[in-house]
């Protein structure tokens, strides 16, 4: 019988563009520490190690061989997942699934990326261009795919360039409060509109930085699991999907984010949270929430998921955002944390999600804690729609 | 294993130096072709409502150096049919993508798993990769490769345990001659322990013979629970025991006679399983050879013969197609097979076996065998999967 499992450990670096003065193995290292503290365990009660990166970012051909001092998997069980953006949340979901076969005591799963080691735009060169098709687009990771969704959404008129900005000053207000984020900064709405187009109507703060920075969490199965106590994020369910936008490839442009499945990511994004929600009886996202952490690669995107996660209707997020409703202290706070768009160090940032949104469950929030926090929805996004949901309770049930 | 996993269904493309003519897509798609077709199952997207055989989940393993692009399972979804489904992606050897298709299953959130694994070593240089997979401060700036590390491990053992090339090249004769039975081998030959000794030096002690050759291939397997797996096929192959363990990176931090992690996730594995005796309860082990002393090395490790009597066991025959445990029937990784890959065509020959289906490279009667794939320098993290037809 599968086992009822939660994450009993939190553990993250502070995010920066730089880290010059660790190893990437040290860099691991100090996430993987403060989420054994967190849990109140010693490396000896992990059996299991799972980790992501994205290996071109920053020149590491398997990264959970060479980084195995760092992440303390030596004789123990573990592997390398990865899926681009997601990778974070691959590998918790990879985590959640080792600890809910009751063969292990506690998982360790590691998200990190030290960008400063490498290029990742390099590494993005080599992303979603199809060799012998795509690579004549010239189009590179993801602003393009990401300019397209901000276009769908002003064309359809879901929100106007002011309702995002005011949307991005909510990001960097949590993000200020937050000690590990690395954009903290409090904007105003003046700066962001003022700021440097990238991609129209994409603007320089509208944009995840470059964030050097690792995420641990430990999960563990409730037969098995040492200082279960109340405080734990339980991990009712969860759901992966692989969007596939490929059949768009050669045809309208898959980097160019166009098709019949709508901009890049919000079909992965739809169809996780709705099986998600349809498995756990939810009909009333909104409401039945108490926080909602998502993958949000620029504010344009964080907006989007409103609508793909129905916290809103189709074509009213706008609204939503004047409304104030997923502020700190709105009635469905979003990304207590600050977000992507705070903080992307991309291995990790998909997993800090879900960080977040188990830290939000153990009242471990701080400045950045929402009030009685008792169910926790954390939505990915990734590579082409991929996208991963989970639903976190403060009870096992 | 309280819940038992089935295979029911397997394939792999012919090893070949190099397939121009597929690309990595094209790679992948031959045996997720024959895996799918084979079943007649569909996928979770085109499930009617009410069925419940269906494929829910897709663990593919591939990794971005070899394929030279970021995500490289991002544009393989048409070929490997994941569509608004589950679908994650292994950057180690293969046979970990099937420990990871296990896991998914007995997680209880999967029921029907896709593993599918490619590579194409042809279209890189792999040592340069390889020189990637090792720390960046003291062992990268050596210009040392997987093969450099290799020699360092063959020496030590040679050293610690006074095992001989003659022996390390027997493996060699053994496997090549086995590949002589399989069609899909790229390099079967007869040879002679004079000739694997005369070939090339490359890095003392290792010859090119000692190696396994560039390869380009893939290969799929279809992973159920065990009641799914029933209704599915007359002749499951079940999965009773699966172990992984990471060794120290740095070299220097371990004895690289003795293969520490191999050990421990055996008897993981064995343990699982219910195996006491491997030698005697082994009916035929696929074991991943990249050099031709890791046969002999993975063997005790394994626990077929006592530490350091390695040697002895190619010298007593009893890993020959006719001996009491024979070891790589299919010719193993010397006789051709892409890393990444290697790990799961290990499941998949042993898959083969159990069900009689071996061909010319039948072992009769194998009831119970043993795949495993390495990952990583000189072995650092190990995996072992055994399986059963009872």
């Amino acid at each position: 019988m599968p086992e009822r499992i939660a994450i009993i450990g939190v553990g993250q670096t502070e995010f920066k563009s730089k880290n010059i003065e660790v190893s990437q193995s040290e860099l691991v290292n100090s996430a993987v520490g403060r989420a054994l503290k967190n849990a109140e365990l010693s490396i000896r009660d992990i059996d299991a190690v799972i980790i992501s990166n994205m290996e071109l970012f920053e020149g590491l051909y398997l990264a959970d061989t060479i980084l195995s001092e760092g992440t303390g998997s030596y004789l123990k069980s573990g592997m390398k997942v990865q899926s681009g953006g997601t990778s974070g949340s691959t590998c918790a979901v990879t985590a959640f699934e080792h600890a809910a076969t009751g063969l292990f005591n506690a998982v360790l799963a590691i998200g990190f990326e030290k960008q400063d080691e490498g290029s990742s735009d390099a590494g993005l060169r080599a992303i979603s261009e199809d060799t012998f098709f795509d690579i004549n687009t010239g189009a590179r990771g993801a602003a393009n795919v990401i300019s397209e969704l901000a276009l769908d959404m002003l064309n359809r008129g879901s929100v106007t360039e002011e309702q995002i900005a005011k949307l991005r000053v909510k990001q960097s207000e949590n993000a200020s409060r937050n000690p590990h984020a690395h954009l903290r900064k409090r904007l105003t709405v003046d700066d962001v509109l003022k700021s440097r187009y990238i991609i129209p109507p994409l603007r320089l703060w509208h944009i995840c930085p470059t964030s050097v920075g690792a995420c641990a969490i430990i999960v563990a199965p409730e037969s098995r699991a040492k200082n279960i106590s109340p405080k734990q994020a339980w991990v009712v369910d969860w759901v992966s999907v692989h969007g596939g936008m490929q059949p768009l490839v050669g045809y309208q442009g898959v980097a160019l984010g166009k098709g019949p499945l709508g901009p890049m990511w919000t079909f992965g994004v739809e169809q996780s949270s709705a099986k998600l929600y349809k498995r756990n009886g939810i009909t009333d996202p909104r409401k039945e929430f108490d926080v909602v952490e998502v993958y949000d690669m620029s504010t344009w995107n964080e907006a989007a998921w409103y609508e793909c996660i129905r916290l809103c209707e189709k074509n009213s997020a706008g609204r939503l955002i004047d409304e104030g409703a997923t502020a700190l202290n709105g009635d469905i706070p979003v990304n207590p944390s600050g977000g992507v768009t705070s903080t992307n160090a991309i291995g990790a940032s998909a997993m800090l999600r879900i960080a977040e949104a188990a830290i939000q469950i153990r009242g471990e929030g701080g400045e950045r804690q929402v009030p009685h926090v008792k169910t926790a929805l954390a939505v990915t996004a990734g590579g082409d729609s991929y996208s991963s949901a989970v639903l976190l309770k403060s009870s096992p049930v | 294993m309280t819940n038992r996993i089935g295979i029911i269904a397997a394939a792999q493309t012919k090893y070949e130096a190099s397939k121009p003519q597929l690309n990595n897509g094209e790679l992948v798609f031959e045996v997720v072709e024959k895996v799918v077709l084979e079943t007649g199952l569909k996928y979770e997207d085109q499930a009617e409502e009410g069925e419940d055989l269906f494929i829910d989940s897709i663990v593919s393993c591939s990794e971005d150096y070899w394929a030279g692009k970021t995500i490289s399972d991002m544009l393989l979804h048409l070929e490997l049919g994941a569509f608004a489904m589950h679908a994650t992606k292994v950057a180690a050897d293969g046979a970990q993508a099937v420990y990871h298709g296990v896991i998914s299953i007995l997680s209880g959130k999967h029921d029907i798993v896709l593993v599918a694994a490619h590579r194409k070593e042809s279209e890189t240089v792999g040592s340069i990769i390889e020189n990637a997979g090792l720390d960046p401060f003291y062992l990268r700036p050596l210009g040392m490769n997987f093969l450099d590390a290799a020699a360092l491990q063959a020496k030590r053992y040679m050293y610690k345990y006074g095992v001989t090339e003659e022996q390390f090249a027997k493996v060699v004769v053994k496997n090549l001659k086995n590949a002589k039975n399989n069609p899909l081998a790229q390099r079967p030959m007869d040879i002679t322990v004079k000739e694997v000794i005369g070939s090339q030096e490359l890095a003392r002690p290792i010859k090119l013979l000692d190696t396994k050759p560039v390869s380009d291939g893939a290969c799929a397997l279809i992973l159920a629970k065990e009641e799914k797996a029933k209704r599915l096929t007359d002749r499951p192959i079940w999965i009773t025991g699966i172990g992984n363990c990471y060794d120290a990176h740095y070299l220097g931090d371990r004895d690289l006679a003795d293969c520490q992690a191999l050990t421990i996730a055996a008897q993981k594995a064995y343990n699982m399983a219910g195996i006491t005796d491997p030698y005697r309860q082994i009916d035929v082990a696929e074991i991943s050879d990249e050099y031709s002393y890791q046969e002999l090395l993975w063997s005790e490790g394994l626990g077929f013969c006592e530490r350091g009597k390695g040697g002895r066991l190619i010298d007593s025959g009893a890993t020959e197609m006719a001996g009491d445990l024979p070891i790589n029937p299919s010719g193993g990784l010397l006789a051709g097979v892409p890393s990444g890959v290697a790990g799961m065509s290990r499941v998949a020959e042993a898959f083969l076996q159990l069900r009689g289906e071996a061909g010319n490279r039948q072992i009769d009667g194998a009831k119970t065998a043993l795949a495993h794939g390495v990952t990583g320098a000189c072995g650092q993290s190990q995996c072992v999967i055994i399986l059963s037809n009872s």
